[in-house]
This record gives C-alpha cells, structure tokens and sequence, in this order.
C-alpha cells in the first residue's frame, strides 16, 4: 500500500473520530429542531456531558456510569431549555445561549470545587474510559490487500460510543420518517396548530424532542472526556455544538444528509491536523494556527455557497400559542 | 309543516339535538368575546351561524372544539352532558372541524396529514393501509377524490379542504363544524363543498356553519343563529327568514345591502398596461402578457381566486415591485424594465394605493393612528418644519381624518392595533383619498371589515369615482367586485382571462372564466 493511500486511511480513521460527537449533537439538533425548538445549547449541553462524564466515571471507575451521568445532566439542561422555551415561550436563542454560558462557567466552578486542578478533572485510567474495541480477526485479516488496513483502522478499533453514534443515524431515521412520534414531531414543527387540533399535546411532544436532544448531546459530551479524550479540560467542546449546528443546516434537517456533514467537516479537521508542519506546494508551510482555523473557515463557506435552499421547519423559533 | 326530516328527528327524541350550548361565556381580559350564550343544534341539519368579524362566532367554536375553554356554561353532545378541555375531547365525543386557516402541513402529504393523530399504531406502516382504504370509500361515497400521495403544497386550495374535511370525518365524526369554508375558494369550488355538505348531511352529520356571506347560509342552512357583539341575538328558520332580516340583526340597524350607483361615465385614459410580465425570484411566470387601461371615472375590477397574480400586479403599479416585461403608461410617465418608479414618486404624482394586506403594508400597527394618517405623506410641507414633525398639524389632520371616515374610537393617539379591522382600514382609506388621487389602486378593501363599514367603504369608492378618480380594484369577494366594477377583468395564473362590461358580467360567466375557461367559451 502507497504512502499516500496509508495517510489517507489515517486521516479517515481521525475523520470518524472526530466527526462523532458531531455526528451525536447534529441528531440531537434535528429532533430539537424538527420539532419546532431552535437548539443552539448542543454546545453547551455537550460541555456538560463531558464534564459530569468524566468525574463520574473517575469518582466510580466505570465509564457506562459516566454515559449515563452525563445523558441525565445534558437532559438537566434541556430541560431548562424547555421550560424556558415551550412553557415560558421564551425566546429560544437567548435560552439557548444563557445555557451554554451556564455549562461553561458551571463546569469549570464545579470542578475546582470538586478536583481542585484549576477546572479540569484528573487524568482519567484507561478502566475508567471507553477504549479501542478490536473486531475479530484484524490481525488474520491483515494480509489481505486493501481490505486489511481497512478494516484494521477504519472499521476495527474505536470505542463503543463511535459505534453507537453511526447507529444512531439509521435509528433517527427511522424514528423521524417511520414512525408515529416522527410523523408528529415533523408536523409540529412545521404547523404546530395542526398537531393541536389534532388532539395531540404541542407541548409534550416538543417536551420529547428536547429530551431526546439532551440525551444524544449528553453521548456527545461522555465521548469528548472519556472516550477521546482522558479527562475533562475546561472548554473542551470548543465549538463543536455550533459546526454540528452547522451540519443539521447543511443537512437540511435530515439524518443522513447530516451524517454526511458531519463527515465532511470532521474530514476538514482530520485534514488540518494532519497537514500542520508539512511543506505544502507553492506556499510552504502554512502557520498552524491557520491550519486549525481552516475547517471553520470551510464551514462558513459551505455554508455560505454550496447549501442551496434550506428550508427550515416552518415553525421553528416560534413559541406556540393557541 | 313537518319535512321528513324533522319527523325523524322526532322519533329519535333524545338525540334530536346534536349539540346544546348553554350560558357559554368567555372573556379574554376585558373583551368579553362570548357572552351567555345558548344555541341547540338540530341533529342532521344543516346549521348556519352568522354574523359580523369580531361578533365571536370563531370563539364559539374554538369552545365547541376545545381549543379554548368557556369561563362559565355548559355543553350538551347528543344529550350527553360533554366536558370538552381539548380537541382531543372534542374529537372522542365525535366533534370534527375544518378551520378557516387549515391545519395541514404542506410538506407533507395528503395521507401523512390525514394520518396525523390517528395513526392506528407506533409504525406508520400499521395503519396506513387502513386509511388508505378509509381514503378510498369517502372519495367514492361523497366524491371526495385525492391523490393521497401528494404533496399538500402541491395541491389547489379547494383540493386541501377536501383533505381538511376528509380529517374531520375519517374518524367518523357526527358534527363537522367548518369555519368560513369558502372565503378562499372560486364559486365553483363552493358548490362541489356544498354539494358534499349536502351529502353529509344526508348520512346523518350535523354541520355547523360559520359564515359571513348571507347568500350562502340562504343557500345551504336549514337554521341560522345570529351573532352580534359576542352574543347570540336570534336563530330563525332559513326558510322563514331573508338576507336583508339577517343583515339587519347582525348589524344591529338597516343595511343596504346592494351597491346604489348611477352608470359611469369614463372620460380620458389614465393607466395603460402593455405586455406586463414578472418573474418571481425561483423563475416562475407570475404575470403573462397583462394589457388593459383604465379610465378616469370608472372602476375596473379585478376578478380572480387569490394567488393568481393580482396581488403582483397591484405591488408592480405601486412600485413595490419592478417590471420586467412590457411597459406602463401612467398619468404622462412610462415605467418599464430600465424605468423604475417608486413607491414616493407614482404617490406624488396622484397615484394612490390601498394595499391588500393592510397590516403588512398599509399601517404600522404599533404606531399611533395620527402616525398612521400621515404614513407615505410625511414629507409634506403641511406636516414638517424645517426637520421635526409638526405634532399638531398632524394631530389635526388625524382628526379630520376620523371624523370624515368615521373611524371609532375617534382617538389620534390610540395604536393602530387597538382599532378593529375595520376601522383600521378606514384610517388607511382615509388616509389615501383624501388627496383626491387621479388614480388609486385597491386592494381587498373590505377583508376582515364587518357589514356596516363594508357599507360605508363601498359608497366612498363610488363617490371617488363620481369625482373622477380612476379606479383599480382587486377583491377576492366575487359579490364586491360584480356590485363596484364598471368593467371586471378576470385574472387566472398571470393571465387575464377576459375583461366583461358590468351589464354582461354575471355570477355564473364570471365564476366560470376564474376558473380559467375563456370568455368566448363561457358566454
């Protein structure tokens, strides 16, 4: 195997990792979204994840408590998120960000509180964080041309959250286009009225839907301290809920076509890590900080350029009232 | 006499009244919306309800339906007492309603929303078989044929009142209660909904409806109920009673129902439209090679089933919007493609616009009503000095403006959005003829304006035309436009379908070239 087609199968393998928690806040954003309640708190909901995931998980020593610690936080939240909005009628961007500024000065208060290490948690051991799964037969694979450092690097050794969150997609879909729930929540989000006079609870469903998007952010948040990484570190989202954001536009609200993005923009970052340093052509070697801002700057213009027409659910940001 | 059905409503005794109300009130801060109401309703009748915008006839029935619940009063199904707190009671107690606005979501499709909260199981798939059967039987029961996989965006507007109605009853509901059914469909349309309402009612449904239009509660109902100022002043039989009776009950005094006018007498051309065609933004043809002119002293009206571009055709000869095909000849000024008027200078020039939409571009309803009278005009030497506005020059022309157009309350300093819609558009009204334009476009004068200030409107139009005004109207009110136009022009998908003289123009020949059918083929 080439050089090349090794980093490209290196840079793949980072693309998956790093579009995970993308790939978990961008579904937590379609249910929000579809269902009427504009969620711009992914970022702050996942932050919080991370944290709670990762003092848990120390503090018990078992990263599924972490998941599950951090699931019931980030819902915490989204239900706040709720309350303001669908009860209070609020105004869903300010809930949204009072939420993310809460996460972040929340965490970092909680954890000098807690782990007196100038807000991060403690280095978490390898028990208590979710590692590699090695699928079966990598090694005896191996020997097969392409196929075996596919599978080897691509397919075999992530954790289980990256497996969980690719499972996720088809489920969302499934949820949004197959069944009762997702033909309501689609409708409420477009014509609210119509799923009230239908006998059906605008509030309860939109309820659902932001919990649903607390849970997945909550997944998103346990990935980024104690399945990527070892620990929390202050700020560790780093404005991953606002590219998944992003990605659920690009998306156009849809599961897959949001995947896709997610990937896309994960490629990007995978791409910029892997070229700091190196001599490009024609323009040497670039600065790194341009490098790190470069997935960002594609963003905007992705954004920008190549969406076409995105049609929001018609409803969305509107406080429902009879 | 006793009809067939008033005996069997006889024999069935206890369940000969679908729905009793009784003492229902309901008050929404300080408006008392509904106001000890009673009102039975005949089991498989036909039940009319009228009266003016505002009267609370759509509070009632969002009472009815659960979407709002009284303050005080109770509520009789088929001689069940009934506790309806939400649509979903409704609904169980076999109460189904076709809103006013429907309640379908367009990028769905017909079976999606007629599934919507009777899904029949967790997996869509369990139950759409069923309704697609469902689907199926009412269509060859009351012709109620559609394609249940496309998309509602996609569909006409009679089509997704058929989807409204089909939700309503595919639950078998035994009351449908529709809600100003027909204010967005052609005559056409109108007849096919009475016609299934007929054959509902025929199975046994009580219908109960919510109109304004007199000739369509003389057309359909066995009863009428009368509204006014959030009571119920009288019910009547429909065969024992007429329109001018029902007028005269809703509004509280007389009304002259019919436009009283002399011939007109058109004199030199003001407006020339050649050719004119627009785009929207996605490409689509919104006007197709318009011409027509218009003359000082008449009043050419503009037939056509909304959407079919009349609304870009006023925003065009208003300078909301440019032109991109053909030309304009207004006044003495040529507006084209490379010659673009706005909306500032046709006004100084004469031409005067009252727009369609009155909230969005007529007044700016957190505004005060003396702010309002001078939109558009304020940079007029009477209403400035120097750089500031001059207050009480505004304040009194504000005045003279309400006590001419009898804009109630006569209060300069009150919000636009406090006014009722009627006297909101009487401020716009006002607002713009009071300068004797020499042409003025109208747009839906009297939408959402109750029977007395219909009144009112209509005698300034014919007054304004006697002065010499050349007039533009466009009303989606096919009565409107027959009792005000000299000549009516039919407009179908950007196109004009033929200009008829008044004398020519019936009820019939009309509905029939909105449809699209030509003049020729109609005559």
């Amino acid at each position: 195997m080439s050089e090349f087609a090794y980093q490209l199968l290196l840079t793949l393998d980072a693309t998956l990792r790093l579009a995970t928690p993308l790939i978990l806040c961008a579904m937590a954003g379609i249910f929000s979204e579809r269902s009427g309640i504009i969620d711009i708190s992914l970022e702050g909901k996942m932050l919080m994840g991370a944290f709670v995931a990762a003092a848990v998980a120390f503090t018990s020593g078992s990263p599924w408590l972490g998941v599950l610690a951090a699931m019931l936080a980030s819902v915490v939240l989204a239900v706040v998120h709720g309350f303001a909005c669908i009860t209070h009628r609020g105004n869903q961007v300010v809930s949204g960000l009072a939420i993310n500024i809460l996460a972040s000065g929340l965490t970092v208060t909680i954890g000098i509180a807690l782990f007196r290490q100038g807000g991060q948690t403690p280095p978490l051991g390898s028990t208590d964080r979710f590692r590699p799964i090695e699928w079966w037969l990598v090694d005896a694979l191996d020997a097969v041309p392409i196929f075996g450092p596919i599978y080897r690097e691509l397919i075999s050794g992530h954790n289980m959250l990256v497996y969980i969150a690719l499972f996720l997609v088809p489920l969302s879909a499934f949820l949004l286009y197959r069944t009762r729930f997702g033909l309501r929540l689609r409708a409420v989000g477009e014509v609210p009225k119509a799923v009230d006079s239908a006998g059906i609870s605008v509030s309860f469903l939109r309820y659902r839907a932001v919990i649903i998007a607390g849970l997945l952010c909550g997944i998103a948040g346990a990935y980024l301290s104690i399945g990527q990484g070892a620990g929390f570190v202050k700020e560790m989202s780093a404005g991953k809920g606002y590219i998944a954001l992003a990605a659920v536009i690009f998306g156009k609200w849809r599961p897959v076509p949001a995947l896709l993005a997610c990937l896309l923009f994960g490629f990007l970052e995978a791409v910029s890590a892997r070229l700091q340093g190196v001599d490009l052509p024609l323009i040497g070697e670039a600065p790194t900080q341009l490098m790190l801002a470069l997935p960002y700057v594609m963003v905007v213009l992705v954004l920008a350029g190549f969406i076409g027409k995105a049609s929001p659910p018609a409803a969305i940001g509107q406080p429902y009232s009879k | 006499m006793m009809t067939d059905k008033d005996m069997k409503d006889g024999r069935d005794g206890a369940h000969s009244f679908a729905l009793k109300l009784n003492g229902i009130s309901k008050s929404f801060g300080a408006v008392r919306a509904n106001r000890d109401i009673s009102l039975d309703v005949r089991a498989g009748s036909i039940h009319g309800i009228v009266g003016e915008n505002g009267a609370g006839k759509s509070t009632l029935m969002n009472i009815i339906f659960g979407l709002q619940t009284a303050d005080s009063g109770d509520m009789q199904v088929f001689g069940q007492l009934a506790s309806i707190r939400s649509s979903a009671d409704a609904i169980g107690l076999g109460v189904g309603m076709v809103h006013q606005h429907f309640m379908l979501v367009p990028n769905m499709s017909v079976l999606d929303n007629v599934m919507l909260g009777t899904e029949g199981g967790y997996l869509l798939a369990e139950g759409r078989e069923q309704t697609l059967e469902k689907l199926k039987q009412l269509s060859s029961e009351y012709g109620m044929g559609v394609d249940p996989f496309a998309l509602i965006e996609d569909l006409p507007v009679g089509i997704r009142q058929r989807v409204e109605i089909i939700k309503a009853i595919k639950g078998g509901a035994r009351i449908l209660i529709l809600d100003e059914p027909t204010g967005v469909l052609t005559p056409g349309e109108a007849k096919q909904l009475f016609d299934i309402l007929r054959s509902l009612r025929d199975d046994g449904v009580t219908v109960l409806l919510i109109t304004h239009k007199l000739e369509e509660i003389m057309a359909i109902t066995d009863h009428v109920s009368i509204m006014r100022d959030g009571e119920m002043v009288a019910h009547r039989e429909t065969a024992a009673t007429n329109p001018q009776e029902l007028a005269r009950l809703m509004v509280g005094r007389d009304v002259l129902l019919s436009v009283e006018k002399e011939p007109a007498s058109p004199r030199e051309v003001k407006l020339r439209v050649s050719g004119l065609g627009c785009s929207s933004r996605a490409g689509n043809r919104l006007l197709k090679d318009v011409s027509f002119e218009l003359r000082a002293g008449e009043i050419l009206g503009i037939a056509g089933v909304a959407g079919n571009g009349q609304t870009e055709l006023l925003e065009i000869l208003s300078g909301m919007r440019t032109v991109d095909d053909g030309s304009i000849k207004l006044l003495d000024q040529t507006i084209d493609a490379d010659n673009a008027l706005s909306p500032y200078n046709l006004r100084e020039l004469g031409v005067a616009h009252i727009p369609e939409d009155r909230h969005e571009h007529g007044l700016v309803l957190s505004f005060e009503a003396q702010e309002n009278a001078i939109l558009g005009y304020h940079n007029d030497p009477g209403y400035v000095r120097g750089m500031v506005m001059d207050k009480d020059a505004v304040l009194e022309r504000c005045e003279t403006l309400m006590k001419d157009h009898d804009v109630r309350p006569p209060n300069p300093s009150l919000h636009a959005s406090n006014f009722s819609g009627g006297n909101q558009q009487k401020i716009v009204i006002g607002r713009e003829v009071d300068r004797n334009p020499e042409i003025l476009l109208v747009g839906q004068p009297t939408r959402g304006v109750d029977v007395g200030a219909i009144e009112f409107i209509h005698k300034q139009l014919i007054r304004l035309r006697d002065e010499g005004c050349a007039i533009l109207l466009v009303s989606v009110e096919l009565e409107e436009i027959l009792s005000l136009s000299d000549r009516v022009m039919v407009m179908n998908e950007g196109e004009i379908v033929g200009i008829v003289d008044q004398t020519e123009a019936s009820q019939e020949r009309v509905g029939m070239m909105m449809a699209g059918i030509g003049s020729d083929a109609a005559a």
